[in-house]
């Protein structure tokens, strides 16, 4: 597999240690009423789809920048590669 | 048919023609009492042992595809019971017992071979560890002998034991571990439990679950509805997808692990053999060729085909701790979907939905487990509790804190 880096171009996925799904970067509240559901599903339940899937990958060999891919799980192929600080800045905002 | 050694001499003498199929290929009824979704081999094992321990009868196996085309015919065959935990040894030395009479409880050639595991150990603290899970194997009953460098090179002189990084100082041997024919355990329970009533389904996938005011009272298959009390799922590397259908998220990620074997080659390896320093497990099958495997690709996957890197890191590994391995070709390399958990121990439990029971999140120690998952999934189906034996694989000891993390990562599944 090849990632296309919004910043490098192409680069090998060994390059890249894999974290999981995306939707770690929406870290729940701990004031919350239900903090401890939120984080009950936060650290340990996941959608696991088979297709698409939105997941971060890390640059350790690289620029260490982390990164969202979006990439189908039952081809392997990468459709569409964002910055994760992009992402959680616009996540931010909207909230 | 009873399968036996003068059965096979007389079908050899008049043209191998009495031989009849190992199973029958029924049309699905309407209705069953209990309805077994994915006939790996943990969904054969649960129906047999409901309709043989537990007497129960109008079971039927639902299966996507056909038995054994899933991991149970996909895995490298250990089987072994060299676990730390208390949640996890006590279950599969359960599993190693059941291995050890399961030809003659299923009057099936399995190929059970125990001709040993050893896990090597390269450093001091590392040769700690491995004596305390030895200790802790031991009062599970399990068998575990410490070795030191000169049994191991008795054992297998082959190794590179004066590696400069990764020097040899000697192992963990659990004795009574081995193999087993991989398919040959999903026939022989299909066979087995056929011959008890049990109606084994194929091609025959489960597309969604009726549920009624939280009540789950049947599914809905490609080959039209079927009516159950009782449903029980075990769909291995399926479990997020199955379960997705009747609403319900699981603390599991499927991850893709590869397998590897080489040409035929004589008698070489005598057991299994594990590097203590990279991930890399080897034996010889009776046919000849290397079996090995090591790490999962490390990304969400359902191909069922894994990446180069992996192959290349496998195959580095094995050059570390036996360098012979480099003259023998590869033959072959494939991928199973595992269902990683988020603490690498499995879930045998009900579920929030009546009616509606869960096995899965096996990773990649699923094979071995496979008799003593059927068992208890059927104790806990036939009596509604949990088997005092799979009393920690609960569904909700992520919400309590209980994990049983053996690697101790965390809620990181590639790396269990
Ligand atoms: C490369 C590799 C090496 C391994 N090595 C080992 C090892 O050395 N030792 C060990 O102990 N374990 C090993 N494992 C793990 C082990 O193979 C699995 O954990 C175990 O086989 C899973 O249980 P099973 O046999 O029931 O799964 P499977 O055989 O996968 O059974 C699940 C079945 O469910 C069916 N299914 C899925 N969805 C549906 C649906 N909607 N409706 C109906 N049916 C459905 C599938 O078609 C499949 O047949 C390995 C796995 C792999 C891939």
């Amino acid at each position: 597999m090849r990632i296309n880096h919004p910043l490098l171009g192409l680069r090998d996925a060994a390059e890249f240690t894999y974290l999981g799904d995306a939707s770690l970067l929406n870290r729940p509240d701990w004031q919350d009423t239900n903090a401890l559901d939120n984080f009950h599903n936060y650290v340990y339940q996941r959608d696991n789809p088979a297709g698409l899937h939105h997941e971060l990958w890390f640059h350790e060999h690289g620029d260490r920048s982390w990164l969202v891919v979006h990439r189908n799980t039952l081809t392997h192929e990468i459709v569409g590669v964002e910055l994760a600080h992009d992402i959680a800045k616009s996540q931010r905002a909207n909230r | 048919m009873r399968y036996s050694a003068a059965k096979i001499f007389w079908q050899g003498l008049t043209g191998n023609r009495g031989w009849t199929p190992a199973w029958r290929d029924p049309e699905p009824q309407r209705e069953y009492d209990i309805v077994i979704v994915g006939g790996g081999g943990h969904g054969l094992a649960t129906a047999y042992y409901l309709a043989k321990k537990y007497g129960l009868r109008k079971i039927a196996v639902l299966e996507k595809g056909w038995i054994g085309g899933g991991n149970v015919g996909r895995n490298t065959t250990i089987i072994r019971s060299n676990y730390l935990l208390p949640g996890n040894e006590p279950f599969y030395e359960l599993s190693m017992k059941l291995w050890e009479g399961l030809e003659q409880e299923l009057n099936f050639n399995t190929m059970v071979s125990q001709r040993g595991i050893v896990n090597l150990y390269h450093t001091d603290s590392q040769r700690d560890s491995y004596a305390r899970r030895g200790n802790a194997m031991r009062l599970a009953g399990a068998d575990a002998v410490l070795l030191g460098q000169s049994e191991i090179r008795q054992l297998c002189p082959f190794l590179d034991f004066d590696n400069a990084r990764f020097p040899i100082k000697g192992g963990l041997l659990q004795k009574r571990a081995g193999t087993a024919r991989h398919d040959g355990v999903a026939w022989g329970y299909a066979r087995a439990a056929d011959q008890l009533g049990v109606d084994i389904i194929q091609n025959c996938e489960v597309e969604g679950f009726q549920i009624e005011n939280g009540v789950c009272r049947g599914v809905d298959t490609a080959r039209g509805p079927i009516r159950a009390r009782k449903i029980a799922v075990c769909v291995a590397g399926s479990s997020s997808r199955v379960m997705q259908l009747a609403g319900l998220r699981l603390p599991i990620e499927s991850h893709v692990l590869q397998a590897f074997v080489t040409e035929g080659l004589k008698p070489l390896i005598p057991g299994v053999i594990t590097f203590g320093a990279g991930h890399f497990y080897i034996s010889q099958s009776d046919k000849g060729g290397l079996v090995f495997g090591g790490d999962l690709d490390g990304y969400n996957s359902y191909a069922q085909r894994g990446n180069l890197a992996v192959v290349e890191d496998v195959c580095e590994s094995g050059m570390a701790v036996m360098p012979m391995i480099g003259r023998a070709r590869m033959l072959r390399s494939w991928g199973g979907v595992m269902d990683m958990s988020m603490d690498g121990s499995p879930i045998i439990d009900k579920t929030p939905i009546e009616g509606l029971f869960f096995n899965g999140g096996w990773c990649y120690s699923g094979f071995k487990a496979t008799p003593a998952s059927g068992l208890c999934y059927a104790h806990l189906i036939a009596s509604g509790e949990s088997h005092p034996t799979a009393a920690a694989y609960r569904l909700d000891r992520y919400r309590r804190g209980a994990l049983i993390d053996e690697v101790g990562t965390g809620a990181q599944p590639n790396l269990h």
